[in-house]
């Protein structure tokens, strides 16, 4: 039996890789939880994420986000019939020793309906940084088993740690 | 009697020995992280009640799936102890896909979140989502702070935010009106309240 809060899976990269899977997802909790702490090698890239191996034009976003470089900026963009999900961006200029922290968190997701997510994205790197807000749809009323992070551009280091948690309602 | 030895020759073979009561078994721990209740909506509700909160835990979190099934204001707030007097203060931080905007409140008779919940005539199929985590809310010490974030997208528009909120109350926190500012809620939205122990 499913209990209220709990880690489904998790991978911890032994060597570098571009993608993260979770697969073979049980239909046992009401919404899932997606936390990754992560450093990379390449200055700057977007973290993305796919449902089920869907990579048609049914995901889209709308992000909140705020920096400090230079004049504090606080912005918002959105993107619309796009292949992927967006989990966030690793700041530019990122650190080797500074972990980028992103979470995601899926409503619903074995339900019926069209999947919304909130997400948060966190970058400090000792004078430089950016925090953002995401929440993406994914048009598709099929329940999740599987979740695929890709790190567009480049690889995730050695270290990262991504884990899966289910948490289940009354 | 206490049972103190089985003797071979028994009709009782290949027992082990074991010095706990676990025989092996890994030990319960109690989770700090509780469903206390769920609420699905029925539609056309402009508000419903989760009452009698256990005062045990340290913090409440409520993950709230929803729509709104009519075009006022997309609002979706909370009372706590149903006090509707003007003791509520807010604070929020939004992105429509355009730009950011910031706003606040005082004085307010309930605590909420700024627009942030989808309408009806938006991508059908498609609901908001929120994490309302209050801290402390047993306190009778303290106000009480609610943190918000909340969002939606509907392939064309969206809205994604941050609000914090305060009541200006030191009771503790024994039941939570979920309040739709004079509009509803649609149908198959659901709200589930969670305890979190420190």
């Amino acid at each position: 039996m499913a209990t209220t809060y709990e880690a489904i899976q998790t991978t911890t990269l032994a060597s570098a890789a571009a993608t993260i899977t979770f697969s073979s997802i049980a239909a046992s909790w009401t919404d899932l939880r997606l936390v990754i702490t992560n450093t990379s090698t390449l200055a700057s890239a977007n973290y993305l994420i796919n449902f089920n191996g869907d990579t048609g034009a049914n995901y889209s976003y709308t992000v909140l986000s705020g920096d400090a470089s230079g004049t504090p900026t606080a912005r918002s963009t959105r993107a619309t019939g796009t292949t992927y999900g967006f989990l966030g961006l690793q700041y530019v200029g990122s650190s080797t020793t500074i972990p980028s922290f992103f979470t995601l968190d899926i409503f619903s997701y074995a339900g019926s309906t069209y999947k919304t997510t909130l997400g948060t994205a966190l970058n400090d790197q000792n004078g430089t940084g950016e925090v953002m807000n995401i929440v993406n749809l994914w048009r598709d009323t099929a329940a999740i088993t599987s979740v695929l992070i890709t790190c567009n551009g480049t690889t995730m280091k050695v270290g990262t740690i991504a884990t899966l948690y289910g948490i289940k309602a009354a | 009697m206490a049972i103190t030895s089985v003797k071979t020759g028994s009709s009782f073979t290949n027992l082990t020995k074991y010095d706990s009561f676990l025989a092996g078994n890994a030990g319960y721990s109690p989770s700090s992280f509780e469903s206390i209740a769920t609420y699905t909506a029925s539609g056309g509700e402009t508000s419903f009640t989760f009452s009698s909160i256990p005062q045990t835990y340290s913090s409440l979190q409520v993950r709230c799936m929803l729509r709104r099934n009519t075009t006022g204001a997309a609002n979706m707030g909370f009372r706590p102890n149903n006090d509707t007097s003007t003791n509520y203060t807010r604070h929020s931080l939004i992105g429509d896909g355009a730009s950011a905007s910031a706003a606040g409140s005082a004085s307010g008779t309930y605590s909420y979140t700024q627009n942030l919940v989808i309408v009806p005539g938006t991508t059908s199929g498609a609901y908001s989502g929120q994490i309302w985590d209050i801290l402390d809310y047993a306190s009778t010490t303290k106000y009480k702070t609610f943190k918000v974030f909340s969002g939606y997208d509907a392939n064309g528009s969206g809205e994604v935010g941050l609000n914090s909120n305060v009541w200006l109350s030191t009771s503790a926190i024994t039941s939570l009106v979920v309040y739709f500012a004079g509009d509803a809620v649609d149908a198959n939205s659901t709200f589930a309240l969670y305890g979190i122990k420190g």
